[in-house]
């Protein structure tokens, strides 16, 4: 219901700010911020490595954070943990359960977790939701990863919640396994309302069912956008490499260009109308920066590819 | 919060790991029983081999009564080793297994679930040592009949009257489940430390087994650290059967000789008990979740 | 264990509680004393005492339990406790008297009278005179006037020395003692630890009572005794 509440009003359901993690010198995650709306299926992208699980570790408060806020349904984690996770089902990396129990047992014990009762014929519906209904009283240690998989998500959707939070969903999972995961999210978002935070390392899995995009690397923000927009081809991703690229960056934000920003390594990413890109050019020129090259991206995976591939 | 425990004690007898503890204690117990009801005579007259010398002991020396005390004697000394096997795999296997995310992200605080599954493995031993109480006492005196408990000491031979034994025995268990729950906790602290099976377990069972070579080792320097020692006061559940004697040598019936020593015993496993309990909750409670 | 050899212990001990049953018309010709202290046994054919019995040895916490003595002529003798271990003394097995006098080799010897507990008693030893019997002195004090024996003290070539004192009361005129004390030599005792599992902190009272002489004493206080009135033999 509350997730609803959010959603009528356009609260963010979740809201991270500022959110830093370190393990003695490693910076798993460094001044992470976003937020994600009610009803949207939010996509979560990086590298293995890159940070993905550490937030969303921190947003389920398995995880401390070293500094910084996080919001859910517009209350603090740390404040409200027990009310904000009754409306919250996840499923963290792999799907490790318990090998000695069937699917059914685990989803009777993870309701009885939950405030409010859940029935038998919801657990049912559940495992028929994610296509084990088969394989309802089979133990687990005789389930496939996908199996395991399903049945992961079968416990994050087992109390109805508002929020799902699902790490790398298709792990392990055939390409019709994959299908019937993207639909499922696709449904749950568009039929049921819900708020699904999806992370992969792979664009193609989210960029079919992610309204809004956010690409991290070495645990910082290198992307945020809506998909749509992030993939639309008429605009190009530019890598400008400039003899001051502080200087360019600057003279950017405060002209028309700034809106096209998308990341600052290794010179300046920006996404923009192919027409435009003669004129940020110029612009740059006229400000007294000297451009020492532009170059084009073909597409939202190739710039992810390269942000991603080399530190 | 019972929703909780009923989880984890679900999930305990769930494991084919847990009746691993009741079919040891069983076999332990049968073995020796058997061995006693053979060859007990053997025994009891190599036990009573100074006493011979002086009197004749006409009875059923070699009672029920008399086999569960051998049975706890022996077998007290290793019951922590199969309790540190659930009670210290209680967190650590979990976040071996990974499961341990799953629960953690619930709508229950961490202090509540260190606490369910505290209370789970606890119930756990207590059903370990109801196990044994059965084993040992029950099936022995079935077994073996009743009479009065003639007790050799090392210094001093105790014969307690029949109808004085029983109760002597409900306190001797619960001495003993403080004793296990001593190690429970203590496993449990070795369990929220790690996030692999093997190592509380071997570290739990390391520590009982260096502890009580420390407290049985009669040398000056140990001495000192003996009375802070929980192995130490483990075995204070004997002091049940230690009577008190009038001006006359005559045992009073219904008394225990020293009452302090086991109140100081219960005592100091209770302070342990609580003191591993409450840091195990610190520990996971600041503990990020990384497995 | 050996049950049987432990019955044979307890009828001989018990037999002082009916002191010199058997001995009457045995010794008859040889004291005149004794002679009369038979004839008062003679009156009683059977038995059955009550009593209490305490155990009063320096290693041993007993409390006191009750127990039956069953007696019959010539020499049935049983001791029950009721639902207990009992504690006896052991050596007593060729020491009693009606063993003692029932091999008839011996001598008797006046020895005088002596004052025991403001009684004047008149003490009478007895020497074997086979080498191979295991005693080597008995002495009986005897209260001449009451023909009833007090105390009898017997050293024997293995097991040491043994006291029987007798109290009599209400019985007195069968010639049945209302309290028996056995008195006997203890050796020590000691079980290593590693046996009895005991590490921890000894008895404070066991040092205090290893000062104490080793003489262990086992009492019988008969309350009520049922006389001739028949006893089955399946008792024994």
């Amino acid at each position: 219901m509350f997730g609803v509440f959010c959603y009528y009003y356009s609260m963010a359901v979740i809201k991270v700010e500022n959110i830093s993690k370190h393990f003695g010198t490693l910076k798993a995650v460094d001044d992470l911020s976003f937020e994600v709306q009610a009803g949207q299926v939010f996509g979560f992208l990086g590298q293995n490595g890159s940070g993905k699980s550490t937030t969303i570790r921190m947003l389920l408060s398995l995880i401390h954070p070293s500094s910084g806020n996080i919001e859910l349904f517009g209350k603090s984690i740390q404040k409200n943990r027990d009310s904000i996770l009754e409306q919250v089902g996840a499923i963290i990396e792999r799907p490790d359960l318990y090998p000695y129990l069937s699917a059914t047992e685990h989803l009777q014990l993870f309701a009885k977790v939950r405030k409010q009762k859940i029935e038998a014929s919801s657990i049912t519906s559940t495992l028929e939701k994610v296509g084990l209904a088969h394989r309802a009283k089979d133990k687990v240690q005789t389930f496939s990863l996908g199996m395991k998989q399903r049945l992961g998500i079968a416990i994050a959707l087992v109390h109805n919640p508002s929020l799902i939070i699902l790490d790398e969903p298709t792990n392990g999972l055939d390409p019709q396994g994959i299908a019937d995961i993207r639909a499922l999210i696709q449904h749950l978002a568009k039929e049921e309302g819900k708020t699904v935070f999806v992370s992969s390392h792979l664009l193609s899995e989210i960029e079919q069912v992610a309204h809004q995009i956010l690409i991290i690397h070495q645990g910082k923000k290198m992307v945020e956008g809506v998909t749509k927009e992030l993939l639309d081809p008429e605009k190009r991703i530019v890598q400008i490499k400039t003899t001051n690229d502080e200087l360019a960056l600057a003279s950017i934000r405060t002209g028309s260009f700034g809106k096209y920003i998308l990341a600052r390594k290794e010179g300046i990413h920006l996404k923009l109308p192919t027409l435009e890109i003669a004129l940020l050019n110029e612009s740059l020129v006229k400000a007294g920066i000297a451009v020492l090259g532009i170059e084009t991206k073909n597409s939202l995976e190739d710039y992810f590819l390269q942000i991603t591939s080399n530190a | 919060m019972w929703s909780l425990i009923q989880i984890e004690l679900y999930k305990i007898f769930r494991r084919p790991r847990t009746y691993i503890a009741f079919g040891a204690i069983a076999a332990l117990i049968v073995v020796i029983q058997l061995g006693l009801k053979i060859d007990g005579d053997a025994y009891a007259g190599f036990l009573m081999k100074d006493i011979n010398d002086t009197l004749t002991v006409d009875g059923k020396v070699l009672n029920g009564y008399l086999i569960c005390y051998i049975l706890l004697q022996l077998l007290l000394v290793h019951v922590p080793l199969l309790v540190a096997l659930i009670a210290a795999d209680m967190i650590s296997g979990e976040a071996n297994l990974g499961t341990l995310r799953l629960l953690f992200s619930t709508p229950f605080s961490r202090t509540h679930w260190v606490l369910a599954k505290f209370i789970a493995a606890s119930i756990y031993t207590i059903l370990l040592l109801i196990w044994l109480a059965f084993l040992a006492l029950f099936v022995s005196m079935w077994i073996f009949g009743t009479d009065d408990l003639f007790l050799m000491k090392s210094n001093y031979v105790v014969l307690i009257e029949q109808g004085d034994v029983l109760w002597r025995y409900v306190g001797a268990f619960v001495f003993a489940s403080f004793s296990l729950l001593t190690v429970t906790s203590l496993g449990f602290l070795m369990s929220s430390l790690s996030s692999n099976s093997i190592g509380p377990i071997v570290g739990t069972m390391s520590a009982i087994v260096f502890f009580t070579i420390l407290s049985t080792l009669n040398i000056p320097l140990f001495n000192v650290v003996k009375p802070y020692l929980f192995t130490t006061h483990m075995n204070n559940w004997k002091e049940f059967f230690d009577i008190k004697v009038n001006l006359n040598n005559e045992a009073i019936r219904g008394s225990i000789l020293n009452i302090p020593k086991i109140k100081t015993s219960l005592m100091v496993l209770t302070l342990h008990i609580i003191l591993f309990v409450t840091a195990s909750v610190i520990i996971i409670k600041k503990k990020d979740i990384l497995s | 264990m050996q049950p049987k050899k432990y019955k044979n212990i307890v009828c001989y001990f018990l037999a002082f509680a009916f002191p010199l049953f058997l001995s009457v018309n045995l010794m008859a010709q040889t004291d005149p004393l004794i002679e009369k202290v038979s004839q008062k046994l003679a009156q009683v054919n059977d038995y059955v005492a009550e009593g209490v019995m305490k155990t009063d040895v320096a290693f041993i916490k007993a409390s006191l339990g009750k127990v039956k003595v069953y007696f019959k002529k010539p020499n049935l003798l049983k001791v029950k406790k009721e639902g207990g271990i009992s504690l006896l003394p052991r050596g007593g097995v060729s020491l009693t008297i009606n063993t003692l006098l029932n091999t008839k080799q011996y001598t008797t010897i006046p020895a005088g009278n002596q004052v025991l507990n403001g009684k004047n008693l008149t003490v009478i030893k007895l020497i074997p005179t086979d080498d191979n019997l295991d005693w080597v002195i008995s002495t009986l004090w005897i209260d001449p006037i009451e023909a009833l024996v007090y105390k009898t003290a017997t050293t024997t070539k293995e097991n040491g020395s043994y006291e029987i004192t007798m109290q009599y009361g209400e019985y007195a005129k069968q010639g049945l003692a209302s309290k028996i004390i056995f008195s006997f030599n203890t050796k020590d005792y000691k079980l290593p630890n590693g046996i009895t599992l005991e590490f921890g902190d000894e008895d404070p009272t066991a040092k205090q009572k290893a000062l104490k002489n080793k003489k262990g004493t086992i009492e019988i206080t008969y309350s009520k005794y049922t006389i001739n009135q028949g006893i089955p033999n399946n008792i024994f």
